[in-house]
């Protein structure tokens, strides 16, 4: 399986995963540690800055995971920018999984507000992730802004529905110079093998595996999920052929004679 | 255009009838649906008729639940800065006319009662007052909104319903939730339980949530007080406000509370008491009808209560909480707003929520994202 690169980090793990939602500290660890997870997505919103034993933080001091901090529950360009420059001094990683709903409901991301914030966090020095709805100009855009990868969404957050955008998910793929990683909607470990078959560079997993009945388990079958349908696209798959391909051709003995 | 023109034509008793005229049929139609359900569906599960299927309700409400919130219990505290009140409601032990002791908590007293609560661990802070235009004004309040941003991550208000602007500068100084609960829905019998006092206007307090919709306060909490008035209409005329809410203040959240009649001082019993069973299937019905909305119980409840109904559907619980300004410093019974119903400190629920395989979360919000 080839390595991910994003910036200047490579990732032999091309599963991403969250921490919330579990039930406890103790069991969103151990779930990380068997994911095989090399970045983990944190709410900014959670952490205490003020308590430098803050208890979330200390459990995701894993060998070998890097945070990505996240600015959820943020409304605006504004309010994003100023906690993703907290973050960075409180958490010292320039690293960030940029994030604006405004909607509290169905948490669909704002792109004109992400792309406003995205642009000044390049510039300012950030590697930015941003979390948007599966639009393919509003990739592109960010692209070419400077932006590490695209997140775009399988389906809404924490729905588990799987891959619903496929059709805007395969353009976003072919169009893209940037790493493409599906963020929300993966409820499955065959959603997560199908994304990245499609060719996605990367999924990140959060509520499937937390909510799960044993969250431990269930971040294995999504690391074998994820290997399997990187595997198979490096493997290239065998294409899909809307008639019957006769696998001993009836025509063949033309060539013989 | 405020809820009040939505509902000022509802008819109470046409509106009880047609909940308690719903049959099975109508329950297992609301239970089996599947997508979004109806303010129809919400009558069904709210009507006599869904008591036998409480069970099923519960097991849908937990894992609706849980898909939407995880294996969470968020946290908060109450923190009572007076009981004078200038209104006469009926029900409430802050009633002018009753003879309790009087207390409002000076800058000096608010700060030695945040240093014990913060010792418990607690982030997210409701301050509580009753109405008073002069010892608990604007000014006051926005001190106090100020004060407690500095110590808390979330700061949220229970005291007399305010104006737009009002809202909008409490915002700014760090205000994130407002819950102010209606009380009764019932217009012909709000003046009865609201006699006297700036609480006695039924439209002010109605439009409340559209202020706060309009001045950009992060989440309304919205309630009402169970046992003045059927229940049952109660509930459906708050799903309508909910789902009115949610579609007009889009970037709003929302939360819902299940306040229910206690002993206090003063001699008010409930007309329309309800019980443990159908507190149960109110809780449901509103997690069946909403995904995404709060819905919190406080020490109001017994600790068995609480123990069981944190798994299904609840989101958010107070604890250790003190009904009475002063009373982390100095308790004494006599100033309090009602008895709490369950005693245990904070750690002692905390611990209740991990054996139940949920964890409790004292911080999900930095107030700094909003200044």
């Amino acid at each position: 399986m080839q390595p991910l690169k994003i910036a200047d980090k490579i990732f032999h793990s091309r599963l991403f995963t969250g921490t919330g939602k579990f039930s406890s500290n103790e069991i969103m660890r151990e779930s990380i540690e068997v994911s095989g997870s090399e970045l983990v997505t944190v709410a900014l919103k959670r952490v205490d800055f003020t308590n430098k034993t803050d208890d979330i933080i200390n459990y995701l001091n894993i060998c070998g995971v890097s945070l990505l901090p996240n600015t959820s529950g943020v409304r605006n360009a504004k309010e994003a920018i100023f906690a993703a420059n907290l973050a960075r001094e409180a958490l010292g990683t320039n690293w960030l999984k940029l994030e604006i709903h405004p909607d509290p409901r169905y948490l669909l991301p704002d792109g004109e507000e992400t792309l406003k914030a995205a642009k000044e966090l390049v510039k300012d020095g950030f590697i930015v992730l941003p979390y948007v709805q599966a639009d393919p100009v509003l990739c592109k855009k960010l692209e070419d802004v400077g932006t590490a990868t695209v997140m775009p969404l399988g389906s809404p957050i924490g729905s588990n529905q799987g891959l619903q955008t496929k059709r805007l998910l395969d353009i976003i793929i072919e169009q893209s110079n940037i790493p493409v990683v599906i963020d929300a909607g993966i409820g499955a470990p065959s959603h997560a093998a199908e994304a990245l078959e499609m060719g996605a560079d990367a999924v990140l997993v959060n509520t499937a595996i937390a909510i799960a009945g044993n969250p431990v388990e269930m971040a294995r079958a999504f690391k074998l999920g994820v290997e399997a349908g990187r595997i198979a696209y490096e493997s290239k798959l065998a294409k899909i052929y809307s008639n019957a391909n006769a696998s001993s051709p009836l025509t063949a003995f033309l060539s013989d004679l | 255009m405020t809820f009040y023109d939505e509902i000022k034509n509802l008819n109470w008793e046409e509106t009880k009838n047609k909940i308690y005229s719903k049959t099975v049929e109508d329950v297992l139609n609301a239970i089996n649906k599947s997508g979004n359900r109806t303010l129809e569906d919400f009558c069904a599960l709210i009507s006599p008729a869904a008591l036998p299927y409480l069970e099923n309700m519960a097991q849908l409400s937990q894992s609706i639940t849980q898909k939407r919130f995880g294996k969470t219990i968020q946290l908060y505290i109450p923190l009572y800065l007076s009981n004078e009140c200038t209104n006469g409601c009926t029900y409430c032990g802050f009633n002018h006319s009753n003879k309790i002791k009087r207390k409002t908590l000076n800058e000096q007293e608010i700060i030695e009662e945040i240093n014990i609560i913060k010792k418990l661990g607690f982030e997210h802070i409701l301050l509580v007052t009753g109405e008073h235009q002069k010892k608990t004004d604007f000014e006051y309040i926005k001190n106090a909104v100020k004060l407690a941003s500095n110590y808390f991550s979330l700061v949220s208000l229970e005291i007399q319903p305010l104006d737009t602007s009002e809202y909008l500068e409490l915002t700014k100084c760090g205000l994130n939730t407002v819950y102010v609960y209606q009380e009764t829905y019932n217009e012909k019998k709000y003046p009865v339980y609201h006699p006297t006092g700036k609480k006695s206007n039924f439209q002010y307090r109605l439009e409340t949530p559209d202020r706060l919709g309009k001045s950009g306060v992060h989440k309304i909490g919205l309630g009402t007080l169970i046992g003045l008035e059927d229940w049952r209409t109660e509930a459906f005329v708050m799903a309508r406000h909910l789902q009115y809410l949610e579609k007009k203040y889009w970037q709003t959240k929302f939360s819902i509370s299940f306040p229910r009649l206690r002993p206090h001082q003063g001699n008010f019993t409930p007309n329309y008491p309800i019980n443990e069973a159908e507190l149960v299937q109110l809780i449901t019905a509103y997690r069946l009808f909403n995904e995404n909305v709060e819905l919190s119980l406080s020490t109001r409840e017994s600790a068995i209560f609480r123990n069981h109904t944190m798994k299904l559907g609840i989101t958010t619980m107070s604890a250790g909480s003190k009904t009475e300004p002063g009373g982390y410093a100095n308790s004494t019974k006599e100033l309090e707003q009602f008895n709490v119903n369950d005693d245990r400190s904070p750690l002692e629920v905390c611990q209740l929520i991990q054996q139940n395989g949920y964890e409790a979360v004292w911080k999900d919000w930095s107030n700094y994202f909003q200044k």
